[in-house]
């Protein structure tokens, strides 16, 4: 006599939860609501972004309107110190443009830098990551052997390299006006290989899983079978890499830029700012270098936080 | 082991060849040697003499194979805005530049490592905690960034330590000079090698408590656990070895990482190695130091690899010893 | 005396909506020398327990009430240090897997020696002494030379005789062993077993045995404990129970177990853990989309012809051909597939069964030989079109639920995908109303099209397989290992749904299997294989009453026997 008990392989006819009460009810949404700093972070980096964005909004004065700079103004100090202007928060640079707005300018110009390449890199390196991991044989060993090759140097070798070659070809005049896309070049060229390393080793995971032999047992071509099945399977650790790497683009522009080859002082990145603050340094003129640069770290610190509770998230080995 | 090592080395040299064919390129394709070398007044006919006396009228091949035996024997050719050999350039710079990076390797080592066990046996603790918290922050703050905080803290506001330059150096041997031989050069190495190693620390840091956990969740830990053997063996003897294998692989692409890293820091500190050359010519387009340093770089970050692979050879016995 | 008392034991999991009660209420006990066996399916509780007396429960977990006893003493209250010093002394515990359960970097000796050293007063050579004496005792040869290898120079079988050596070296007085042998073939499961049981009596060792198989229940325990969601829901000697079960559960869990000996028409339903799923709506088959399967064109003899067939993969690769290694996973095979019929392929891992169906499918590309589907050769099939007019007559059913649906599709568009693929309906709205009704054909139901594979459990998304696979209108089905990955009780359903889709649509298929009393249950003819060569094609009957090939006449032997198990429900075909 068989047992029968309420359980039922029919699936019930109850209407299917909304899309936002499954996110609000994730096991991921409450590791995010459990982990104060990451909600500090989240937020901390909501307004940095909304701040960038809304720069000639929200910024008190415009750095590029060489109409209302005055050279009179030039190194004020911030207002909390002797001979400061209360029209100037956190002071001025050398040019008497206000450090608080330049700030502001300076961050959007390195989020979109950073964003920029990221996306570049991103598309690039899933890409051969997806083929070389899917293709196998030939396709991979050389597509991972350029990489091997290209992780020889470190990003900003690369983009140093990359930089030069550009001046070489461009002349140093032209370089002023493709500089951001020169940087977009470099930064891109130097971040491709983790997606490609990453996407490519799971992809050899990937494929050898029933449901991809299934679709080909199906019939369905091989550049479907990665659009369409590998490629959603594969995004979560993409996510990780681009959050850490949008972090890891700023600093590296930031960086390109301080040492003089990034953006130009006409269009000043964060890393900008701080490399005409270096020069003040000594003379006692810390804030220009230092202000931008706490905004900088702060950003970065953001990001990376955000970053780093992603990827425990995501990693269901350390559930 | 002899096999496995060929493999290795060829491989090794399939890379050096691929880097000089691109620093090959760049200098024979980036900008005209020859327009570099002679001044504007240069006669048409004196500029073909050069170009045929340079060997750039040969077929390409030959070039390339050309470059490569001389980069072999170190002639990297003339540097455009010195007018000297590269190689004398890059001699007289390399202490330097060897000298804190080792420095900053070894202070890397010696305090990431330590930390990133101890945080990945005690996941919970409250100094884990602090010690992933610093790494935040250390791996958030650029190098440059941290090494202008340092100068404004200890050299301009404390006045404590140098804010530049090797200080005093000893020559050692017919080329190389030393600065761990004086006081003042000790003390100009201090914050230039933390600037320089405070970010590879963090990632040691990181990786190796990443690693310690993911080992610790294996099953010949638990069944180790499950024999009764007590933790420090557990921890040490069956846990550590096996974080050792993709620990020293990210280590060895670090270290290599500093010895290009410290272009920023030369920069900061004004010190005189190899990277402060390298981005004076990257802003002056001076392709052969930049070719050179390219090269330079790619060797040490290939001999770095394949001491890592032979030391993977001498951890993991399945590469030693075959399937019966 | 008993060694091991467990008395109203329950574990709780934490979690962030409810308390998981991974045991409830749980009571047993082993005496020295015996072997007390605890079966279930899996979400039991079995392992919960083993781990709850050896004190290694996963975070959250703990034991929320009740007691363990070991020799009278009570151990589940004792402080850390206290209960590792009891691990290895006086309990051992052997894991499923020998693969991954011994360090990759130390060498045998190393391993035992370290653990006779953390338990025995023993100097270095002493240890060493006992080591090799272990390694003999578990039956591995030459002891002298094998014990200073790295575990990846044994094999899996030699690899778990290591592990129990390991669990024996400070003579415990209990051993858990979980899983033991799941992990392993047929042959070396038997001889892990004898091993056990040996070992059990010679050295007056109380054993604990977690397992799902009701065979290596038959064939070792004393007693046995039969767990089901957590509580204990029959207990006593191991004959009573399988022989007279008295709780409907145990029933219908014995009724499930597939039997060398005799072949049944259906199983019987076990309904206990999920209602086996009847079609919601019957489909006229003859008028059905569905049914046009049926209107092939039909071949004279066989459908499929296998001839010659060789496959080698390349496991070490050289730019020199001479240097080249290779490993023959497939060596000149030969069978026929009569239309309508149902063909078995048999034979432990590595015998290149799973390699010829992705060869027959076209995953891989053979070496060499040839195969005919109907007048069709298919290695030598270059035009597009015509390969996926091949494709469309073979599919083929995989073997672990949880990877062979892509977790990012909804149900219906994994099952909507190979019919818009082909162009088998014309419009969305056509599409719709087929993949509904083949939802409800392997009795899902309808809703479940909205949802994702990750809310099913394992015989769910089996089904959903199978509905993928007949969404192609194919003619001939390829399984392998079907239901290996599935509970018994679940194993029994898909069977029966294999069987009736099979009956209705005229389907030929090739079932791949390592499970010889399945195979006995769904095929008509059976090839056996072994290290890449087909040893006997016989009968179904024919093979199992009178074997034809020694290899064949071994495997027989060594399955466990289930002749303890009730016959009830079970009618003869």
């Amino acid at each position: 006599m068989p047992y029968v008990s309420n359980e039922d392989a029919k699936v019930d006819e109850q209407t299917a939860p909304g899309r936002l009460t499954k996110i609000l009810d994730s096991d991921m949404f409450h590791s995010f609501l459990r982990s104060k700093v990451t909600v500090v972070a989240a937020c901390g980096t909501l307004f940095l972004f909304l701040l960038a964005l809304l720069a000639p909004w929200v910024a008190p004065h415009n750095p590029f309107d060489l109409a209302s700079i005055s050279i009179m103004d030039a190194r004020v100090p911030p207002v909390w110190m002797e001979y400061s202007d209360p029209r100037f928060l956190l002071g001025t640079d050398d040019q008497g443009r206000d450090l608080l707005s330049g700030i502001f300018y300076g961050m959007r110009i390195s989020l979109i830098v950073g964003f920029c390449s990221v996306a570049a890199a991103a598309v690039l390196g899933i890409t051969l990551g997806l083929v070389a991991g899917y293709m196998g044989g030939r396709v991979d060993a050389v597509i991972m052997r350029i990489a091997d090759v290209q992780l020889t140097f470190p990003a900003i070798l690369i983009a140093l390299l990359i930089d030069g070659i550009a001046a070489g070809v461009f002349g140093s005049i032209d370089r002023e006006i493709f500089a951001f896309y020169i940087l977009i070049v470099s930064l891109s060229l130097s971040f491709w290989v983790q997606y490609a390393r990453t996407v490519r080793g799971s992809t050899m995971v990937e494929k050898n899983k029933e449901y991809v032999q299934a679709a080909r047992v199906i019939g369905i071509p091989s550049a479907i079978i990665m659009a369409r099945h590998i490629l959603p399977n594969v995004m979560g650790p993409v996510m990780v890499i681009a959050t850490i790497n949008l972090a890891l683009a700023i600093v590296t522009e930031a960086t390109l830029s301080f040492l003089g080859v990034g953006m130009p002082p006409t269009q000043p990145s964060l890393g900008t700012l701080i490399a005409i603050g270096n020069d003040f340094l000594y003379s006692g003129e810390w804030w220009i270098a230092i202000f931008p640069g706490l905004a900088l770290a702060l950003l970065v610190l953001n990001v990376n936080l955000l970053g780093d509770w992603l990827r425990d998230a995501l990693n269901p080995k350390l559930r | 082991m002899i096999g496995f090592a060929t493999r290795r080395l060829l491989q090794a040299m399939i890379v050096m060849l691929v880097v000089a064919l691109l620093a090959f390129t760049m200098f024979r394709f980036v900008g005209d040697p020859v327009n570099q070398m002679v001044g504007i007044e240069t006669s048409i006919e004196e500029r073909e003499a050069l170009r045929e006396r340079l060997g750039l009228n040969d077929p390409i091949p030959v070039q390339f194979f050309r470059f490569v035996t001389q980069a072999a024997q170190f002639n990297f050719g003339t540097s455009y805005q010195f007018r000297q050999p590269v190689s004398d350039l890059f001699a007289k710079r390399i202490p330097a530049t060897l000298e804190l990076s080792f420095t900053s390797a070894l202070f890397a080592l010696v305090v990431g490592i330590p930390m990133g066990i101890y945080a990945g046996l005690n996941r919970e603790s409250a100094v884990s905690k602090l010690f992933l918290s610093v790494s935040l922050i250390g791996i958030s703050l650029p190098t440059f960034f941290i090494g202008i905080l340092l100068i404004f803290l200890f050299s301009v506001t404390l006045q404590w330590l140098p804010s530049f330059g090797r200080g005093e150096v000893v020559p050692v041997g017919s080329w190389w000079t030393t600065g761990f031989l004086t006081v003042s050069g000790l003390k100009a190495l201090i914050l230039p090698s933390i600037t320089l190693g405070l970010y590879q620390m963090t990632l040691i840091m990181r990786l190796i408590r990443a690693e310690m956990l993911e080992v610790i969740r294996t099953d010949y830990i638990k069944f180790a656990r499950a024999r009764g053997l007590p933790d420090r063996l557990v921890n040490f003897r069956h846990a550590l070895k096996n974080t050792l294998v993709p620990v020293i692989t990210i280590t060895g692409l670090q270290l290599g990482a500093i010895i290009a890293f410290a272009t920023i820091t030369e920069t900061v500190f004004q010190w005189p190695g190899m990277g402060l050359m390298f981005l004076q010519a990257v802003q002056n387009v001076d392709i052969p130091i930049m070719s050179a340093y390219l090269l330079l770089t790619a060797f040490l970050f290939v001999a770095i690899n394949f001491i890592v692979d032979i030391l993977y050879f001498f951890i993991d016995p399945r590469l030693r010893v075959g399937r019966p | 005396m008993n060694v091991l008392d467990i008395k109203n034991l329950t574990v709780e999991f934490p979690g962030r909506k409810s308390v998981f009660v991974a045991v409830d209420d749980v009571d047993m006990s082993v005496e020295a020398g015996k072997i007390l066996g605890v079966v279930g399916e899996s979400g039991a509780g079995k392992s919960t327990v083993g781990n709850a007396v050896i004190g290694l429960l996963q975070e959250p977990g703990h034991i929320a009430g009740g007691e363990i006893f070991l020799h009278g003493k009570r151990i589940d209250q004792l402080p850390y240090k206290d209960k590792r010093l009891l691990r290895g002394r006086k309990i051992g515990m052997i894991f499923q897997d020998p693969l991954t359960s011994l360090d990759p970097l130390q060498t045998v000796e190393s391993q035992l020696v370290e653990t006779i050293r953390t338990h025995m007063p023993f100097s270095g050579n002493e240890a060493r002494k006992r080591a090799v004496e272990l390694i003999d005792a578990v039956g591995i040869p030459d002891p002298e030379e094998r014990i200073k290898q790295y575990p990846h120079q044994f094999s899996g079988g030699m690899r778990q005789r290591v592990v129990i050596a390991l669990a024996l070296c400070a003579e415990p007085e209990l051993v858990i062993a979980d899983e033991p042998t799941t992990a392993l073939d047929v042959s070396i499961q038997a001889q892990i077993l004898e091993l056990m049981k040996k070992l059990c009596e010679e050295r007056n060792v109380a054993m604990l045995v977690i397992t799902h198989d009701m065979g290596v229940i038959a064939d070792i325990t004393d007693h046995v404990a039969v767990m089901y969601h957590g509580e204990l829901v029959e207990y006593g000697e191991t004959t009573q129970v399988l022989g007279a079960p008295k709780h409907p559960y145990t029933q219908s869990l014995i009724s499930a177990v597939p039997r060398p000996d005799i072949r049944v028409e259906r199983f019987p339903v076990v309904n206990y853990i999920e209602k086996a799923g009847t079609p919601q709506k019957q489909i006229d088959i003859s008028t059905h989309w569905l049914g046009k399967s049926r209107d092939y064109e039909k071949v004279e003899g066989p459908l499929v012809q296998i001839r010659g067939l060789d496959m080698r993969f390349e496991t070490r690769g050289s730019i020199f051909p001479s240097r080249r290694k290779y490993f023959q996973a497939v060596k000149k095979v030969s069978f026929d597939i009569q239309e309508g019929e149902t063909f078995g392929l048999v034979g432990e891992s590595g015998s290149g069964k799973s390699t010829i169906a992705r060869l027959v499918t076209g995953l891989y590309q053979p070496s060499g030989g040839s195969i005919l589907f109907g007048k069709t050769e298919l290695t030598s099939l270059k035009n597009r079109k015509d390969v996926l007019a091949m494709r469309r007559q073979m599919q083929m059913i995989f073997q672990d639920p949880y990877s062979s649906l892509n977790a990012r599709m909804r149900v219906r568009d994994i099952i909507a995908e190979p019919i818009k693929f082909h162009k088998l309906a014309s419009g969305n709205s056509e599409v719709r109303q087929i993949v509904d009704d083949l939802l409800d054909h392997v009795g899902l139901g309808v809703a479940a099209g909205q949802k994702f594979p990750h809310e099913f459990s394992g015989g769910q998304r089996q089904r959903i397989s199978i509905a993928r696979a007949l969404a192609t209108r194919p003619r001939f089905l390829i399984c392998d290992e079907p239901t290996s990955a599935l509970d018994v009780s679940i194993q029994a359903q898909i069977l029966n749904l294999l069987k009736d889709l099979q009956e209705e649509l005229g389907l030929t298929m090739l079932f791949i299997s390592h499970d010889l009393a399945v195979i006995r249950q769904m095929c008509n003819r059976i090839g056996v294989m072994r290290h890449g060569e087909l040893c006997e094609v016989s009968g179904c009957d024919q093979l199992f009453e009178a074997p034809q090939h020694a290899y064949t006449r071994e495997l027989l032997e060594l399955m466990p026997s289930m002749e303890l198990l009730s016959r009830a429900n079970l009618e003869s075909a």
